[in-house]
């Protein structure tokens, strides 16, 4: 049930805002040019909950409005990035993050790609030395030499 | 009448694609050649009724037929004749129309210029193409049919999504679908070589036109898309690493890595099985990416439909074709016989690491895209993978492979030396560190990211240049001798030189804008001023007018350096009244070297207006580097040696088995 209210809920959110108003608004910006840069940097990084794939940087959704707003708050109250990260997840979980935490659940997508890698260039290496065992190297026959000179000789001369 | 006319040729056209399917494919196993030649007509008589529905469709368009519920949904008696065109495929059926019209059509032209091709293979290709025709024009028929009547018609339509009312989008998707599309060409290929059970370098001398073909049409459907996304959304940014965006990104790098290994099927006779799988696993991406869009797992601008049925009967699509390509594979590949030798350090040997690196970038997107939906399926428990994460992810994966961007090309076939070709990389180290050491000038107080990147552009830009320069013999030779050279150079090689060149660029591009871009956002009454990045931006006025199907706010802006004037721009915010939707339209300055990026926001005379500025440097090189790539495969495309059919010249064919000339 709940996660068909948060699907009804995202797609009034949806149908209801345009996609494409961008987010900040001058009333939110800080004073303090130092901790809104930091603002920024932490608002992309955060998950607008109810949209689809944005930050609340991105997003003009209330909720992402709202984040935004806390997240300057505890700025100018003097909180770390670490504070505002770990308040949050507490709140809502990990999924606020856009860049998920690496823990047990991750792993195969943190560290999938870096095994395909390693993996791939085994098979690579083992293909290489398979094939050179069963294809041992022919040395050229006595016409392919002469050919071979014939064609150093034309390509000098062109 | 006329829809039901083409709701008709689509039945029709399913037919022949199930005649086109079974009857050659039967002949070649029984070497009948009457029964194979029925391949050639059906494959044209099935692009003809696929031709005659979309035109059917497209009449409905411009003449606003909205008895048909199709045009009804998504177009409108005032929306400008282009978007009456493209809103044919503007939405879930009419999309799917195109998709299969693209098929037809690649179908068609092996029929009609594969006479160089062995009949058995030739007929079992055009027999696997129609297979996929008549998987989706019974999609189509059973899930999707564009022809449904309305009863009573409507007065007027719903109209086409406003976002998609835009030039770039207009061609966006035909130019992705014969990217997706293209790739079907290759899995054919490849399921008809699986079939034969031989590869050969005739084999390869097709696929790689037709690679590349598809490769450059997607090359170009994904710019113009990010470059809509650019000026369209109004948020300056122009990938947003989108699941939508991903998905037509992987059948990109997986195609990118078969154009590279195709060229060692074709040189080198080495590397076929790989190619086999790799050009099953590019087309699954392409269709993996129609399913994602088109079933409503992923939502977004481009999901149309949000229909589960749709969704299970391509995942099923997928499934039959892909599963069934796989399992022919596993045993047919085994049987395949190895081609030519080389040593690991040549060019076959580096061109290996490019497909390694580019199908780890692949699964790199692919895990990131798809992991979410799996963790969520399997455990019920939500994570967000977004723009940070790729950026920690992929970044590292393309670093290895623009470093032997510059050294694989001047490996030498079969056996490499890698000594020289460092020693020739001298010119790569200094133009590398001079740009790198520039970059550091100007911006010495900031993350040292940026000179990486550029350090690395400059790197990839000075190895091909350098690996040019001494194929014509630039510097070595006189001058004139130099230039006969280089008429003489085949159009691949410059094909080449200019894809690498335009990636080059594009990096400069990607890594300025987001390490440089800077940012504004007021709140601006008429004649407020501010500044961005050193410009000067006055708001001057804003004026309410009136578009074709649309009112609109339209700003102009000011802009100065210096106290003098630069330019005036005008950026609008339009309102679409029959889909209640707002839209922003930017206004960008470009100059070579940067975009000033103006989007109007919400606001009225008395409280003012929000105005977002956006400082974009060298963005312009993104577009320009894609550009310069799109060109690199049209030259290369055009080469001779590529063009279909085009026989070998037997003595250049000799020097090229025997691995002495160095020509791609």
């Amino acid at each position: 049930m709940a996660k068909y209210q948060l699907f009804m809920l995202t797609l009034a959110i949806i149908v209801s805002l345009p996609l494409n108003a961008p987010a900040v608004e001058p009333s939110e910006i800080l004073q303090n040019p130092q901790l809104e840069v930091r603002a920024r940097n932490l608002s992309q990084n955060i998950r607008c909950l109810v949209c689809q794939n944005q930050s609340i940087d991105d997003s003009n959704a209330s909720l992402a409005k709202d984040l935004r707003k806390i997240v300057r708050e505890q700025l100018i109250s003097g909180a770390s990035d670490n504070d505002i990260y770990d308040f949050l997840i507490a709140r809502y979980g990990d999924f606020v993050l856009l860049r998920p935490p690496v823990k047990a659940t991750t792993y195969i997508l943190w560290y999938g790609p870096l095994f395909i890698f390693f993996a791939g260039l085994l098979l690579s290496v083992l293909f290489l030395i398979r094939r050179k065992r069963i294809m041992p190297e022919e040395p050229l026959s006595l016409e392919e030499k002469e050919e071979l000179s014939i064609l150093i000789s034309r390509e000098k001369e062109g | 009448m006329i829809a039901e006319l083409g709701h008709y040729a689509l039945v029709l056209a399913l037919l022949i694609a199930l005649v086109q399917t079974t009857v050659p494919l039967y002949g070649a196993a029984r070497n009948d050649f009457s029964l194979m030649g029925v391949a050639q007509p059906a494959a044209t008589a099935q692009f003809i009724a696929i031709a005659i529905a979309f035109g059917a469709l497209t009449h409905a368009y411009v003449t606003s037929d909205f008895s048909v519920i199709n045009v009804a949904e998504n177009s409108h008696s005032l929306k400008p004749l282009l978007y009456k065109i493209s809103g044919v495929w503007g939405n879930h059926e009419g999309s799917m129309i195109l998709w299969v019209l693209i098929l037809a059509l690649f179908g068609f032209a092996v029929a009609q210029f594969g006479v160089h091709l062995p009949p058995t293979l030739k007929a079992r290709v055009l027999s696997v193409q129609a297979s996929i025709g008549v998987a989706f024009l019974g999609f189509i028929l059973l899930t999707s049919n564009p022809f449904l009547r309305l009863d009573p018609a409507p007065i007027d339509g719903r109209d086409l999504n406003p976002l998609l009312q835009d030039p770039g989008l207009a061609f966006h998707p035909p130019m992705l679908y014969l990217g997706y599309v293209g790739f079907s060409m290759a899995f054919s290929f490849a399921v008809a070589a699986l079939i034969e059970g031989r590869v050969d370098p005739a084999w390869a001398r097709w696929v790689r036109p037709w690679t590349l073909a598809a490769w450059v049409a997607l090359t170009a459907g994904i710019t113009l898309g990010s470059w809509w996304a650019y000026y369209e959304l109004g948020w300056g940014g122009w990938w947003y690493w989108d699941p939508v965006e991903n998905a037509s990104f992987m059948p990109w790098l997986s195609g990118t890595a078969l154009l590279h290994s195709a060229i060692v099927v074709e040189k080198r006779d080495a590397l076929k099985s790989w190619t086999i799988l790799l050009a099953i696993l590019t087309f699954a991406l392409s269709l993996m990416g129609t399913f994602l869009v088109r079933s409503g797992v992923l939502t977004s601008v481009h999901a149309f439909a949000v229909d589960p049925e749709r969704g299970l009967y391509i995942l099923a699509i997928l499934v039959l074709f892909v599963g069934g390509a796989l399992i022919m594979f596993a045993l047919r590949a085994p049987s395949m016989k190895l081609g030519g030798l080389f040593q690991p350090i040549s060019r076959e040997g580096g061109l290996i690491m490019n497909n390694l690196l580019l199908s780890v970038a692949t699964a790199t997107v692919f895990i990131g895209t798809l992991y979410p939906l799996f963790l969520d399926a399997t455990t019920g428990q939500k994570v967000s993978v977004g723009p940070p994460f790729f950026n920690a992810t992929f970044v590292p994966v393309m670093i290895p492979l623009v470093l032997l961007m510059a050294i694989g090309p001047m490996l030498a076939w079969k056996r490499g030396d890698l000594s020289a070709a460092m020693s020739r990389l001298w010119f790569a180290v200094a133009l590398s560190f001079a740009i790198g050491i520039f970059v550091f000038w100007l911006h010495s107080d900031e993350p040292l990211a940026p000179v990486i990147g550029f350090a690395l552009a400059g790197w990839l830009a000075g190895g091909t240049l350098k690996e040019f320069a001494d194929r014509i013999g630039l510097f070595r030779d006189q001058l004139s001798k130099s230039l006969s050279k280089a008429r003489r150079l085949p159009r691949s090689a410059y094909g080449m030189t200019m894809a690498h060149l335009g990636l080059s660029i594009f990096i400069c591009g990607a890594v300025a804008d987001s390490a440089w871009r800077t940012e504004v956002v007021i709140n601006a009454k008429e004649k407020d001023k501010t500044s961005v990045a050193g410009f000067e931006a006055q708001l001057e006025n804003v004026d309410r007018l009136e578009g074709p199907n649309y009112h609109l706010e339209r700003a102009t802006v000011i802009i100065r350096k210096n106290g003098e004037y630069v330019t005036r721009v005008f950026p609008e915010r339009r309102f679409y009244p029959v889909q209640q939707m707002p839209t922003t339209e930017a206004a960008i300055h470009t100059t070579l070297l940067a975009d000033i990026y103006v989007s109007l926001g919400e606001g009225s005379k008395g409280q003012g207006w929000t105005l977002r500025l956006w400082y974009n440097p060298l963005i312009p090189w993104i577009w320009a580097g894609c550009l310069i790539m799109v060109v690199g495969g049209l030259i290369s495309l055009s080469d001779r040696r590529l063009r279909i059919g085009a026989p070998f010249k037997q003595a250049h064919k000799k020097v090229q088995e025997n691995g002495l000339l160095e020509d791609a």
